[in-house]
């Protein structure tokens, strides 16, 4: 795999008709460059999760991605409430959704702490009453900056 | 065990168009929070639940997973079945509960595949 490729989805706050769409994309393009299955599947679950929060949360974002013979890296960019403690907020189990989230199946608190778990690195900026940007890099072939000099 | 032998057991409708009922099976995961699909790497196996909105595909989708039966006889709008025919993930439909939806597959050989099976 040496190709690499970049590109931009916009996401609409409380659309939950599209909500996933722009990972399913993202997916699809992963499987078209022939990245390995498991690393696909792990990036699609951290963006979903991400995506899913950002149309939860926000009025409106964007999901940037990057792939290349090193690296698959996502950054969710939204106008959003922004995250008081993200300390608070990684931890399993903490969620601030209201009931019609959870109705739909979400909103248990399982979403940061579940983009950590897939991904190698993980980065939040968060400014309360401006938004949040997420950044998740997943490494391919077990490569990181430490070990591929 | 193939999706073919999971519609008899369950006397499920097939709902998506184009469906391969030969698709082999191997593990079923069951929930109605899709966070927990999310977490619980339960790839390639059979979701069951009894939620029918558009995540649950999309969910079913990151996850690969590889069929969908919703339970208690209840059916997604058009569009979600159309966005599973798009992601060629197979629907079925089944009126029992979900206890009893779990318990026949089981009766059947099909085990957990969050891998608390013995």
């Amino acid at each position: 795999m040496t190709k690499s490729s970049d590109g931009v989805f916009f996401l609409t706050g409380k659309d939950f008709t599209n909500a996933g769409s722009a990972s399913s994309n993202l997916k699809g393009i992963l499987d078209d460059m022939g990245i390995p299955a498991d690393i696909v599947r792990r990036a699609a679950i951290a963006a979903f999760e991400a995506e899913m929060n950002a149309i939860i949360y926000a009025v409106a974002g964007m999901m940037r991605y990057s792939i290349t013979p090193e690296a698959v890296t996502v950054t969710l960019q939204d106008m959003g409430p922004g995250i008081p403690d993200i300390d608070l907020a990684m931890k399993e189990g903490y969620s601030t959704a209201p009931d019609y989230i959870r109705e739909m199946g979400f909103g248990s608190g399982m979403g940061l702490p579940n983009i950590k778990k897939n991904t190698d690195k993980l980065t939040i900026n968060s400014v309360v009453g401006e938004g949040t940007t997420l950044e998740f890099v997943i490494y391919l072939q077990g490569l990181s900056p430490e070990t591929s000099g | 065990m193939t999706l073919g032998e999971i519609r008899g057991i369950l006397g499920a409708l097939v709902i998506t168009q184009r469906t391969d009922m030969n698709k082999e099976i191997g593990r079923a995961y069951c929930a109605d929070l899709m966070s927990d699909v999310l977490a619980f790497s339960v790839t390639q196996s059979l979701l069951i639940t009894g939620l029918t909105n558009v995540q649950v595909v999309r969910t079913a989708d990151v996850a690969d997973i590889k069929a969908i039966v919703f339970v208690q006889g209840k059916r997604p709008d058009i569009d979600t079945i159309a966005t599973a025919d798009s992601k060629n993930i197979p629907l079925l439909v089944t009126n029992l509960s979900m206890f009893e939806t779990c318990g026949r597959l089981y009766e059947n050989g099909l085990r957990s595949a969050a891998g608390d099976t013995p």
